[in-house]
């Protein structure tokens, strides 16, 4: 008797197998385009970004070296008295003042004075920049945008330069820096990370460990999903109404220092951490139930079970066995908060600021208030510092990320040799 | 097979037997739900000190439920509620005003899947001393209490290795040190070798019955073998057509695996039905 079965045999069974292998490599062909694309998008951001930090710019002198002395060409052909008496004859009373109030003139050296004597004498300015792909192929270009404004001379310029991270910010490209902006960063960030983390926590631990699961604590959560979700605008605007307008007394330091709360009122690095805070909030309250959650329960009953109160699980065995993936999600939101510029543009960091925040009722900008701020000039060099910030501000937020990544396998690292 | 059977006393009633015991825990028409469902219902019986009292039953019987009420454990299960009187040495544990922290210490657990802490062998055994306060020498207390556990050979020279780099077998040994490490007088364990291959089995069955000098034990198992080689007196739970538990029988172990009164017992024993 012949054995039926109900499934294809011989020939058919192998097109069948061939047909469903065709199928699989389709579904893998189209997964690796998927991610060829998002690297080939990424490579073009990066290629664009650097494009722009480098490149010829057309510069000319508001007061070339000619013609303030006979017969030298260069500023470093200047002598060192010709240095000092070119500052005491061109600089304005004012400005002198405030240059010898930082240093006397004697006491700086040669390469000091020919800075000062550069920026505030000679006064270079940037007619045209271009990119590093251009200044490659259109220097044909270049040459003949140079030669129809006398006086200019091309220059390779890298805007990236180390007294650009530690300059302050100016109204002239050239020297304008990033050190107020990226102070005003960390200062809105510890402010944020030492309100948000301690309350995330906090909340998670009640949700997970402590409420009933009532009808009031899942409406709880359902919320605090939709709070993850709000755009960032929308917290600005609670800021702004909130932290800066409410709270002026506060956040302006008013309550705490009579004197200076006329010059801040609220809009200071209080409130944008504040702010942000509130922002990252949710994210780290959802991120760290997750981790809990991921504790497995026997856990908790082996502590019950040897007599230790709620506390004593939570703080002995739930927070070690969770906290590397609480600090993981922490760190995650502390990125996002560093690269927030809505809400600070709402509550009203200041796009202009030259000096550096001394402490929380400090007004402040931030790094990317800072390159919107210049990448929406309408003058060329701006765009250049612009590119330069942005990366400034990648290598800070990867920085932040990676040292983040190596303390939390350090912890978790630790906690596997004490096992 | 004759031998056996010449030990076995005349089968009797086990409240007689009972009087001539010491009784530590007396379970008094204990109900429990589960929310709207009833898990078991009605359920008394006496445990004898420093013997092994096992509980079988068919899966769903409510066996395991009993004996977490007998340490509170199910009071971290919010939605459990208890109806009944549970006597701790002439105490009811259901008392408002008896803290079942204090009671698991009193009573403590073991559980189904080994489930040592993530520290080191040391630190097991000297966690849970440390948070009920012990003030005496801890080296000498960890030892002791590794040494009842049939444990100190293997692990005296590695205490500070993870209490997770132990085989299945040692970590349930060594959750057993842990939880005689605060001094309980009765020790509960919820299937403690369903987990365990034979060889690890036979090991935790012979610290039981070394362990009994010392402590009361009730233990829960599906293993009709085991309940029969480590128990003294034994209960059989069953699960009426409601899926609510309730005790069946409760005996002297051999009386109950030879000589069943009810039918139920008898086939659950041979292997007919759970």
């Amino acid at each position: 008797m012949d054995i039926t079965t109900h499934f294809p045999t011989g020939k058919i069974a192998h097109e069948r197998a061939m047909r469903r292998k065709r199928i699989g490599y389709v579904w893998q062909i189209l997964f690796i385009f998927a991610t060829v694309i998002a690297i080939l998008f990424l490579a073009i951001l990066l290629v664009s970004i650097i494009d722009s930090v480098f490149g010829y710019a057309v510069m000319a002198d508001t007061l070339p070296v000619p013609t303030l002395i006979e017969g030298r060409e260069s500023l470093d052909e200047l002598t060192r008295p010709e240095l000092e008496s070119l500052l005491k004859e061109n600089l304005s009373r004012g400005m002198l003042r405030k240059v010898t109030y930082d240093k006397a003139l004697e006491d700086r050296d040669g390469n000091d004075l020919k800075a000062l004597v550069e920026q505030y004498v000679i006064q270079p300015q940037v007619l045209r920049t271009w990119g590093l792909w251009a200044s490659l192929t259109e220097q044909e270009e270049i040459r003949k945008f140079a030669e129809e404004h006398p006086g200019s001379y091309i220059m390779f310029r890298n805007w990236m330069t180390p007294s650009f991270i530690i300059a302050a910010q100016s109204s002239n490209p050239l020297i304008a820096g990033i050190r107020t902006a990226f102070l005003g960063s960390m200062w809105v960030l510890l402010v944020t990370f030492l309100f948000s983390f301690p309350f995330g926590i906090g909340a998670a631990l009640y949700l997970e460990e402590y409420a009933r699961k009532t009808r009031l604590t899942k409406i709880m959560q359902l919320n605090i999903f939709n709070l993850s979700a709000i755009p960032s605008i929308i917290y600005g605007l609670l800021g702004l109404a909130f932290f800066v307008r409410v709270l002026e007394p506060f956040t302006s330091g008013a309550v705490f220092t009579a004197g200076e709360a006329a010059v801040a009122n609220g809009r200071t690095i209080l409130s944008g951490g504040l702010t942000l805070g509130l922002l990252v909030l949710p994210i780290i309250i959802i991120n760290t139930q997750e981790a809990i959650k991921a504790v497995p329960d026997s856990l908790r009953q082996s502590s019950f079970g040897l007599g230790a109160t709620k506390w004593q699980t939570i703080w002995h065995h739930v927070l070690p066995a969770s906290i590397g993936r609480i600090l993981t999600g922490a760190i995650l939101a502390m990125s996002r908060a560093l690269g927030e510029t809505a809400p600070l543009v709402v509550i009203g960091a200041s796009t202009f600021i030259s000096v550096d925040p001394t402490g929380v009722f400090s007004k402040f900008t931030t790094l990317p208030i800072q390159i919107y701020q210049w990448s929406a000039r309408p003058q060329g060099a701006y765009r250049n510092i612009a590119a330069a910030a942005i990366i400034s501000l990648l290598v800070l937020l990867l920085v932040v990320n990676s040292s983040a990544i190596i303390m939390r396998d350090r912890i978790t690292k630790k906690k596997r040799l004490e096992r | 097979m004759t031998d056996i059977l010449q030990k076995i006393p005349e089968p009797g009633d086990v409240d007689q037997a009972m009087t001539d015991e010491k009784k530590i825990i007396s379970i008094d028409d204990v109900s429990i739900h589960y929310g709207a469902f009833k898990a078991v219902q009605n359920v008394s019986l006496d445990i004898a000190q420093n013997k092994v009292t096992a509980f079988i039953g068919p899966s769903g019987c409510g066996k395991s439920t009993v004996l977490r009420s007998i340490n509170r454990m199910n009071d971290l299960i919010p939605s459990a509620s208890i109806t009944g009187k549970i006597f701790f040495d002439g105490h009811d544990m259901y008392e408002s005003s008896v803290d079942p922290v204090l009671v698991r210490r009193e009573i403590g657990m073991v559980f189904q899947k080994p489930n040592p802490f993530p520290k080191s062998i040391y630190e097991n055994i000297a966690w849970g001393a440390r948070i009920h306060g012990f003030r005496g020498d801890m080296d000498e207390l960890v030892e002791t209490s590794l040494r009842q556990a049939a444990l100190w050979d293997e692990v005296k020279d590695k205490l500070k290795q993870s209490g997770l780099s132990l085989s299945g077998g040692q970590q349930q040994r060594l959750c057993i040190a842990r939880t005689i490490a605060v001094e309980p007088k009765i020790i509960l364990m919820d299937e403690p070798a369903s987990a365990l291959d034979p060889i690890a089995t036979g090991r935790i069955e012979e610290l039981i019955l070394e362990l009994k000098e010392d402590y009361t034990i009730i233990i829960v198992t599906h293993n009709m073998g085991q309940a029969s080689r480590v128990s003294d007196y034994t209960a059989f739970f069953m699960v009426d057509e409601n899926r609510s538990g309730y005790l069946q029988e409760f005996n002297i172990t051999e009386h109950l695996f030879l000589n069943p009164k009810h039918r139920r017992t008898e086939e659950y024993i041979s292997g007919k039905f759970g």
